[in-house]
């Protein structure tokens, strides 16, 4: 740390101002970083991270300010220039072309090339040997398409670091890796950093920001808050400096979500899978949800809990077993059967599979009401305008313009705009992919709230999260899958982050429980060490959905995570 | 006011009309009657009228295109389908013994249309149940409807002596041209269902997002055969009024090029080719332009040798005008001037 301080900055920015019509999204913001470290940028959703990072890479033009890397100042007119200068970023949806090879991902833009044509062999091996230093094992001349999201990541990440870069960004670059995966990224990291790189690092995981990080820029609605050393800066600061607010928790909620007795005879059963699976994708499973019931799956990327979702709601058809809703074995074929059967499912594929982006919020929000209703029995007018400014402001969603379209929202409305989406046809069952990966801590207790209510009052929810912590706290009942099994299914009574762990990672007897330093997300999941859950204001009133609006206690001193921090951060 | 004009620039349509504008000025200096429309014989006559009457076949396939376009499809069939129509319909008329009765126009028009509703049905088929990527899927019918057309008309260029057939193209109706009616009516049928029913937004939302559409439960396979089998139909209607207007079908020439042309009336009408977010207006427009640019050629007197040069000029221009480094530059540019004009207020 010291000799940092001392050093010169590679990266300076001073005075950043940027304004899109109607919205400032960069207020005079400064922001530094010193070769050799890694840097994270914190705030909520809409705070401006986004547009900092993409002022640096010279996506956006700057109004006001200066940018001086290495010591001279730079205006950069394009990505390309600012990745020839050195700046390399890694985005958070993964932005390579699924349709080529993991070889030519890599090298895409700088292949080698001999008497003026592509060297291909050279570029395997080069390839090769990137991936050889990211310990990954993976055939560059296979098709990029053919391996899972994470995987994906990491190739962007070897595409970054093959550059000769100066700084690297990786923004939210863990939020679809597991905990090996991120491990083995910190590694990574480390190294670069080593070598003297500049690493921005943004993530949404406290636990990760305070592993890797040495120093933190907090931004809050387009201004700067102040940059800290990690270690000087207790988390509980950190989130009030980034929500601006005082803290409350949500352990009511969780005390409350254990104590409720679900009825779970099989007359209550809304939907009861058995032995449902998909050759390829989840083994025969057993899966009741009771009426009001919260289901959570919990599991590793990758081990079948997403892919048994989409089973229950149709996206994807079950080859074996039966599927009874009601209480009548039914066959769900497309999406559409299952809204009929009032299925909801909330991809964890927000911009691929969720949100139609070029649309309106008001067609978003109403397109599977619609559909449900076919093309020639539209909504009328106003009804459409009411429902959508009902869950407006019900889910806070901002802007809280019905024309805009979706593609300018930030993650964390979009996935409220989805939601508004799906509860809009009021479904029986609503399956929750990852609601809430990506986005601020804000949304995240609001999606929370939201989910528990909806339980309360009959709606059976199915929850698939990364985040143990969040599964545990919302669930009736947790259903535990590894390697495309369902290999257990507990009552959510007197389960913890450290037991369901277990039960995710048995099996693999040469791989312990993964250690909780390295272990993000899910060791972030120990329930005292994530004081990170702000106080939400009125629990939303949906429409339909009663809003059970119940004071918290703000004892954020009970969250304190010190006694118990089972990351051993240096605080 | 600023404001105003603001939201006007930053239209999809600005450029379009500034181009038609341009156009009409063009014509009207070069002709000074150009904006004259008079009544002869209890019929409208002029250029402006002209120029509707000749660009109503474009326009009624520019519409059935625009909604193909939305979803991110392309129909390069229709001008063999409009040939296939007009071939149809002639032999069926020359066969008949009365072909001056309006009965056997009738029949002859409605056949047409069916088997036009065919052909479009397999376009469907072949891009929503087959997947076939759609330019390829109608290239087949664009290649082989000219084949059908010939085996139809048997090689030779049938003529048919028939007035109320006749009429279709160059016929009026209350002074008003038989084919600007029709055109219209295509028009509004089609703005009117996409838009009053939610058509439109389906059409859109799977232009845009097709796996995120199908999760919400649109039926994208119906939407389609419906959009391909919309786009045939109206290229069989277009195929109608072309063949009309020279009361003989040609199967080598009617309609030859037609897609492109209504393709080129999308796109200037600021219809992405990648599909999604869909303007009937801004259709309406391209294919004003497109025609107003053929009469520009003769009006102004170019050499028949430069017309394609002309026209191309034009459109190269208007596609510049509209290409999205052209449009953030503008944009960057003017919230510059706001930026400016904003600090000097603070100033003073």
């Amino acid at each position: 740390m010291t000799q940092t301080s001392v050093a010169e900055p590679v990266i300076e920015m001073q005075g950043i101002s940027i304004a899109f019509p109607g919205v400032k999204a960069l207020d005079g913001v400064d922001f530094r970083m010193f070769p050799g470290e890694v840097h994270s940028l914190m705030g909520e959703n809409g705070a401006g991270k986004s547009t900092l990072i993409k002022a640096l890479t010279g996506v956006y033009g700057i109004d006001a300010g200066t940018i001086t890397l290495a010591g001279d100042q730079v205006s950069f007119s394009g990505p390309a220039q600012a990745q020839a200068a050195g700046i390399s970023t890694v985005y958070q949806e993964v932005n390579l072309l699924p349709n080529l090879s993991v070889a030519e991902n890599i090298m895409l833009g700088r292949e080698p090339r001999r008497f003026g044509s592509i060297d291909w062999r050279a570029m395997r091996r080069r390839a090769a040997a990137l991936l050889e230093g990211l310990n990954l094992d993976l055939d560059p001349g296979s098709l990029l398409g053919d391996h899972s999201l994470a995987v994906q990541q990491l190739v962007a990440i070897a595409r970054a670091i093959d550059v000769q870069a100066k700084v690297l960004i990786l923004d939210e670059p863990t939020s679809s890796l597991d905990a090996d995966e991120v491990a083995e990224l910190f590694r990574v990291i480390r190294s670069l950093k080593e070598q003297g790189v500049a690493i921005l690092f943004v993530s949404h995981f406290l636990d990760q920001v305070y592993e890797i990080c040495d120093r933190l820029t907090v931004l809050r609605n387009g201004s700067l808050v102040g940059e800290y050393l990690v270690e000087e800066l207790l988390r509980i600061d950190l989130v009030q400096k980034m929500i601006g607010k005082e803290l409350t928790t949500l352990d009511d909620l969780e005390q409350r979500a254990r104590s409720v007795v679900v009825d779970e005879s099989d007359a209550a059963l809304f939907v009861n899978a058995e032995g449902l699976g998909r050759r390829g994708a989840i083994n025969p499973a057993d899966l009741p949800i009771a009426a009001g019931e919260v289901v959570g799956l919990a599991g590793l990327l990758g081990s079948g809990r997403t892919e048994l979702a989409r089973l229950l709601g149709g996206i994807d058809r079950a080859d074996q077993g039966e599927l009874a809703i009601r209480g009548k074995v039914t066959k769900l074929r497309t999406p559409r059967q299952a809204i009929s059967n009032r299925i909801a499912y909330s991809s964890e594929n927000r911009r691929d599979e969720g949100v139609v982006g070029d649309l309106t919020v008001r067609d978003n929000i109403v397109l599977a009401l619609q559909a449900d209703r076919g093309w020639f029995r539209p909504i009328p007018a106003k009804r459409r305008d009411e429902l959508t400014q009902s869950y407006i402001q019900a889910l806070n969603i901002r802007p809280g313009n019905p024309d805009a379209l979706v593609r300018n929202l930030s993650g964390g409305n979009q996935q409220k705009v989805l939601l508004a989406r799906w509860l809009a046809i009021a479904p029986r069952l609503l399956i929750l992919d990852e609601p809430t990966r990506g986005i601020d801590i804000g949304a995240k207790a609001e999606i929370q709230k939201l989910v528990f209510n909806l339980a309360e009052n009959g709606m059976s929810v199915l929850f698939i999260s990364a985040e143990l912590e969040e599964v545990l706290r919302l669930s009736h009942r947790i259903v535990v899958l590894r390697d495309r099994h369902v290999v257990a299914d507990l009552e959510n009574d007197g389960l913890t982050v450290d037991s369901l762990l277990a039960l995710i990672a048995e099996g693999s007897s040469d791989d312990e429980v993964p250690d909780a330093s390295a272990g993000m997300p899910l060791a972030g999941a120990a329930v005292p060490a994530v004081p990170a859950v702000p106080a939400v204001p009125a629990v939303p009133a949906v429409p339909g959905v009663p809003g059970a609006d119940r004071p918290h206690d703000s004892a954020a001193s009970d969250t304190d995570p010190t006694p118990t921090d089972p990351t051993g951060d240096p605080r | 006011m600023s404001a105003l004009l603001a939201r006007l620039v930053a239209s999809r349509l600005f450029w379009p009309i500034v181009m038609l504008l341009v156009l009409f000025t063009i014509n009207l200096i070069a002709f000074p009657g150009f904006f004259a429309v008079t009544l002869r014989d209890g019929h409208l006559f002029g250029s402006l009228i002209d120029i509707l009457r000749n660009g109503a076949p474009t326009l009624i396939i520019a519409v059935g295109m625009t909604l193909v376009i939305a979803t991110r499809g392309i129909d390069l069939s229709v001008g063999a389908v409009a040939a296939i129509s007009g071939a149809v319909a002639c032999s069926i008329i020359l066969g008949s013994p009365e072909p001056a009765n309006p009965a056997t126009v009738a029949v002859a028009v409605t056949v047409a249309l069916i088997i036009s509703l065919v052909l479009g049905m397999w376009n469907g088929f072949l891009v929503a149940v087959l997947g076939i990527q759609p330019i390829i899927a109608t290239l087949i019918l664009m290649t082989a409807g000219r084949g059908v057309a010939m085996l139809i008309t048997e090689g030779q260029i049938i003529t048919v002596n028939s007035p109320p057939f006749k009429a279709l193209g160059s016929g009026f109706w209350f002074g008003i041209p038989i084919a600007v009616i029709i055109a219209a009516v295509v028009f509004g049928i089609a703005a009117l269902v996409t838009r009053r029913t939610a058509l439109g937004m389906f059409i859109e939302s799977v232009g845009i997002n097709p796996e995120a559409s199908r999760q919400a439960g649109v039926r994208a396979r119906g939407l389609l055969f419906v959009v391909y089998t919309f786009s045939a139909l109206c290229a069989a209607i277009a195929g109608l009024i072309l063949t009309a207007n020279t009361a003989a079908a040609d199967a080598n020439n009617t309609g030859l090029f037609i897609e492109l042309d209504a393709i080129l009336a999308v796109v200037i009408g600021g219809t992405s080719l990648a599909g999604g977010r869909y303007s009937l207006v801004g259709t309406l427009v391209g294919a004003l332009v497109i025609q107003t640019l053929v009469t520009t050629v003769y009006t102004v007197g170019i050499p028949p040798i430069a017309t394609m040069v002309f026209k191309a000029a034009v459109v190269t221009i208007v596609c510049l005008l509209q290409s999205p480094t052209t449009t953030e530059a503008l944009s960057g540019f003017r919230r510059r001037l706001a930026l400016r004009a904003g600090k000097g207020v603070a100033a003073s």
